[in-house]
């Protein structure tokens, strides 16, 4: 581990570590929900907030995080109306916010591409320690919502219609999911870049699902995954000298593959197993699919 | 034939105002200006029973849901416990089973997770679950023959457990009113039997169910009054509709109304 003796490297991965923790956290809700795509979409909107930043030589994180922020009630609010032109108003917003991003960035006085690119990509590598104490506290933010209200916010992306009934601040945890969304993309923004984010938003969850059985413990297993996917792309784009934003999320991929491919073989040697030698017929293997967990219940108490 | 229980709840008359658990006055709802419901005037008072029954698109799913807010009333009044519906916010009192386990399902949950957010109506936003709380999940499991079921993911049980567990749902919050949309549909006997002894004992222990069905099967001896939903008017308000012609065959024992039109389809239809 002579990587992690330098400093560089060192905050690269605790920025990276806070991704992976936070960025799935909040994804399963937002996988939940059917909204793998809106972590993208927010990442594009941001982008005006940095070249606004860059323009008027503020913090373009700051702004990047007021834009994101902007750009998510917006899209809440899209989806809250009615889903007929939804779609394409969630595009006009996306695109409008990456070519404002571009636009801006084109404007300011340093024009060298090689600023934006480090947000698009994420430069985890020059991670300074003021941005280590932003992400920290943004993730903690983004962690404490996560958890603290998972009962709510399950119920609510759960079956929102039932959250209502049930007199929940449907609107209120809407928003406030919308919002903490867009601090979670603006946090990874440093470590995997903000075109890359969606990823570690969903790709764990993807990846956990495959196992799990509940809410939480999908949660807690997509929290796991999303850290140690982050860890070994740090280390491997140290040591291999590759994009470390990408090597990340392709980590994060190819354990999805495994466990796609591993709970594949899983199952067929349960149905081989279960269907037994002397009944290898295409037919016992198909009803075998069925045994033994999925068996209709037919004891009832009453 | 048991589908023709009849119990005369109107005589209780207008005296107990205070009664009324869900009234309707006049209400209209429409979607994008075509009306779905005009005009419509009905109530249900405590301890009732009572089932909206009529054809699919006749509206009466549409009546649940405008008493309960999900969509909104462009004319007339909605009260719930005696509570305009605008100002209503005692929603622990009400207990809401939806046709189905809601879109939101791309991440599994397992039956005790749904199960207990039925609580959350009573339990305070960022308040820990208390011992009443966990003891209110587990008996609605109970009730619902699902404790062995707790670990399981919803999305790989069968339709009418999946409905069990949304009936368990609506349980754990211990509700006054029960509001079922379509609960009997596409659900197997065995689910049935186990829904019509779980309302049998919620309303025997003083609960009101307010029900929507295109059949009511096993649930007919239940229902106190029947409300009949026709092209968006209310065509009866009274006891159970009794079954006719070859439906009231021993062996066929739905109870719905008919539209002078369906009589039609039973040509083509008979079985």
């Amino acid at each position: 581990m002579s990587l992690f003796q330098y400093d560089f490297m060192l905050r690269a991965l605790l920025g990276a570590l806070v991704t992976g923790l936070t960025a799935p956290a909040l994804g399963t809700y937002l996988v939940q929900r059917r909204l793998a795509l809106i972590g993208d979409g927010i990442g594009h909107v941001a982008l005006t907030g940095v070249g606004v930043g860059l323009l008027t030589g503020g913090s373009p994180v700051l702004a990047a995080v007021l834009a994101a922020a902007a750009g998510a009630v917006v899209v809440e609010l899209i989806r809250e109306r009615g889903r007929a032109s939804g779609d394409v108003a969630l595009a006009l917003l996306f695109y409008g916010g990456i070519s404002g991003g571009v636009f801006l960035v084109g404007l300011s006085a340093d024009k060298t591409s090689a600023n934006l690119t480090a947000y698009l990509f994420g430069s985890p590598l020059t991670t300074s320690r003021a941005d280590l104490v932003t992400m920290g506290l943004l993730g903690a933010v983004v962690l404490g919502v996560a958890l603290l209200l998972r009962p709510w916010l399950f119920a609510l992306c759960q079956d929102e219609e039932y959250a209502q009934v049930s007199g929940l601040p449907v609107r209120a945890l809407n928003l406030l999911l919308a919002v903490t969304t867009a601090v979670t993309v603006t946090v990874a923004m440093r470590a995997v870049g903000l075109l890359l984010v969606s990823a570690l938003m969903v790709v764990p969850v993807a990846t956990a699902q495959q196992v799990t059985r509940g809410f939480r413990a999908t949660m807690t297993a997509a929290m796991a995954i999303g850290v140690l996917s982050a860890a070994a792309g740090i280390w491997f784009a140290g040591t291999y000298d590759t994009a470390p934003g990408a090597t990340i999320v392709l980590v994060a991929i190819a354990a999805f593959l495994v466990v796609a491919v591993g709970t594949g073989l899983r199952r067929a040697v349960r149905r081989r197993r279960v269907a037994g030698p002397a009944s290898a017929g295409a037919g016992a293997v198909a009803d075998a699919d069925h045994v033994p967990e999925d068996q209709p219940d037919v004891v009832l108490d009453r | 034939m048991t589908g023709c229980t009849e119990r005369s709840e109107g005589r209780a008359g207008r005296a107990e105002k205070a009664l009324t658990v869900v009234d309707v006055t006049a209400g209209t709802v429409g979607y994008g200006g075509r009306p779905v419901l005009r005009d419509v005037t009905m109530s249900v008072r405590a301890g009732e029973v009572v089932a909206i029954l009529g054809a699919n698109g006749s509206g009466k799913s549409t009546l649940v849901r405008a008493i309960l807010g999900l969509v909104p009333v462009s004319a007339g009044a909605v009260t719930l416990f005696g509570t305009p519906l605008r100002r209503f916010r005692q929603w622990r009192r009400i207990g809401y089973v939806p046709q189905r386990v809601g879109a939101g399902s791309g991440v599994p949950a397992t039956v005790g997770e749904v199960v207990a957010s039925g609580r959350l109506a009573r339990r305070g936003l960022l308040r820990p679950a208390s011992d009443d709380d966990r003891r209110a999940v587990g008996a609605a499991l109970v009730a619902m023959g699902l404790l062995d079921r707790v670990r399981h993911p919803v999305a790989t049980l069968s339709g009418g457990q999946q409905q069990r567990v949304l009936i368990a749902r609506a349980l754990a919050g211990e509700p006054e009113l029960l509001v079922l949309d379509e609960p009997t549909a596409g659900v197997d006997a065995a689910s049935q039997a186990a829904f019509a002894g779980a309302l049998t004992d919620f309303a025997g222990s003083g609960g009101t169910v307010l029900l929507v069905a295109h059949e009511l099967g096993p649930l007919a001896p239940v229902v106190s009054r029947a409300v009949v939903v026709h092209q968006g008017g209310i065509a009866h308000d009274g006891p159970v509709p009794r079954p006719a012609g070859h439906h009231a065959d021993p062996d066929h024992d739905h109870v719905h109304p008919h539209a002078p039109d369906e009589h039609l389809g039973g040509l083509w239809g008979v079985r």
